[in-house]
C-alpha cells in the first residue's frame, strides 16, 4: 500500500466496465456462432406457417439451439395469443 | 514446406502491417528464408512501411494473372537478403484474388521459402478471407480497446470455420495473441483493459505485448521495420515475439509500467 493509494478514488474503472461489457457480448456472439446457419431461415418459415393459422406477432416464436457433447437440442417456443383469433 | 502465418485483426489501424513487416524481418534475420505478402489489394501499404515502394514493378495480381512470374514480382529487402516482399496491386479491385490463384502462388513460394507471412487487410471481405484461408498459424493483432477485442473474436470464429484447415477437418490453425499499443500506465489507472483481461475474454495464447511507442511511427516514417530499431521498446518487443514463436523461452516484458523516481517513492506495492 503506497501513500498515493489512500487518495485514489475507488469507483468502477472504465477498464472494468469494458471488460464486463465485452465478456457478455463475446459470450453471446460465440453462442450464436455455433448455431447452424439455417436457423434464421427456419425461424422465418416456421413463423409464416404458424401465421397462416394463428395471428401471432413477429416475436412470438423463439428458436434455441444447444449443443452438448453428444447431442444437439433444437428448442422451439411459440407463444399463442390469449384469444386464438383465427384468420378467415 | 513453408509455414504460413497470417497477421489478422478484423479491425483496421491496430498494427497489422507494422507487425507483418516486423515479424517477417525478425524471422529473416534469424536466418529463415521469408516472404511477406500484402493482401490489401487496392490499398497497398506494406511496401511503404518496408521502404521498397519505389522498387515495385510487378505485383501479386500480375503473378496470379500470369502477366509476370514470381521472381519478377518478389522484391528482395535491402536490409536482409533472406527477406522478400510481394506487394499488392494498387489499381485493381480485390475481385482479382481467387482461392485457386492464391493457392497456386503459396504452393510455389512454399518450395523456396521457410516462412510466408500474409498481411491481411482489415475487414472480413475477400482479401481478409484469402489471407487467412491457407494459414497454419494466425497472429491476431489486438489493441486493448473494446471494438478491437470484439473484432478479434469475430476473426477467431472465421479462422476456426472458414479456413482450409477447418474445411478439410485438419488440425486447426494455431492462434496467437499480439496485444499492441499497450500502455501499462493507463492499465494501472484502470483506464485500459489489461493483458489478463484481453486474454480472459479471448482465451488466446499470448505471444507478446507491444507497448505504445513513438518508435513505431518513426520507423514507418523512414520505411524501416521497427524490429531493426533494437534500442526501442517496440523493436525489442517484436524481437521477443519472433523468438517466442520459434520456441525460445523469453519472459514477457512491457506489461508493467516503467517507474520513474517519483513512482518508485510513491507507487510501490
Amino acid at each position: 500500500m503506497s501513500l498515493l493509494d489512500y487518495f485514489r478514488v475507488t469507483k468502477a474503472s472504465s477498464a472494468s466496465v469494458a471488460k464486463e461489457r465485452l465478456q457478455i457480448l463475446v459470450a453471446h456472439e460465440r453462442s450464436s456462432r455455433s448455431q447452424p446457419s439455417y436457423l434464421p431461415q427456419l425461424q422465418k418459415e416456421l413463423l409464416e406457417v404458424i401465421r397462416k393459422y394463428v395471428n401471432v406477432g413477429q416475436d412470438a416464436i423463439s428458436v434455441n439451439f444447444e449443443q452438448d457433447d453428444d447431442q444437439e437440442i433444437l428448442e422451439l417456443n411459440i407463444v399463442l395469443p390469449d384469444h386464438q383469433a383465427k384468420k378467415s | 514446406m513453408a509455414r504460413i502465418i497470417v497477421v489478422t485483426s478484423g479491425k483496421g489501424g491496430v498494427g497489422k502491417t507494422t507487425t507483418s513487416a516486423a515479424i517477417s524481418m525478425g524471422l529473416a534475420k534469424k536466418g529463415y528464408k521469408t516472404a511477406v505478402i500484402d493482401f490489401d489489394v487496392g490499398l497497398r501499404n506494406l511496401d511503404l512501411v518496408m521502404g521498397c515502394e519505389r522498387r515495385v514493378v510487378y505485383d501479386f495480381i500480375n503473378v496470379i494473372n500470369g502477366e509476370a512470374n514470381l521472381n519478377q514480382a518478389l522484391i528482395r529487402d535491402k536490409h536482409c537478403e533472406q527477406l522478400y516482399i510481394l506487394p499488392a496491386s494498387q489499381t485493381r479491385d480485390k475481385d482479382a484474388l481467387s482461392v485457386e490463384g492464391v493457392g497456386k502462388i503459396l504452393e510455389e513460394l512454399s518450395k523456396e521459402f521457410q516462412y510466408i507471412v500474409c498481411d491481411s487487410p482489415a475487414g472480413i471481405e475477400k482479401g481478409a478471407h484469402l489471407a487467412m484461408y491457407f494459414a497454419d498459424d494466425a497472429f491476431v493483432v489486438t489493441n486493448p480497446e473494446v471494438s478491437s477485442v470484439r473484432d478479434s473474436d469475430r476473426m477467431l470464429g472465421l479462422l476456426s470455420s472458414k479456413s482450409r484447415r477447418a474445411e478439410q477437418n485438419e488440425e486447426p490453425i494455431k492462434e496467437y495473441l499480439l496485444l499492441s499499443r499497450y500502455s501499462p500506465d493507463r492499465v494501472k489507472l484502470g483506464e485500459m483493459l489489461s493483458v489478463k483481461d484481453v486474454q480472459e475474454i479471448l482465451s488466446l495464447h499470448l505471444l507478446g505485448v507491444i507497448p505504445e511507442s513513438k518508435s513505431v511511427l518513426n520507423a514507418s516514417n523512414s520505411g524501416i521495420p521497427v524490429i531493426l530499431d533494437q534500442k526501442s521498446d517496440a523493436g525489442q518487443a517484436y524481437a521477443d515475439i519472433v523468438a517466442r514463436y520459434l520456441g525460445e523461452e523469453k519472459p514477457h516484458r512491457f506489461i508493467d509500467e516503467k517507474k520513474g523516481i517519483f513512482g518508485k517513492l510513491f507507487g510501490g506495492k
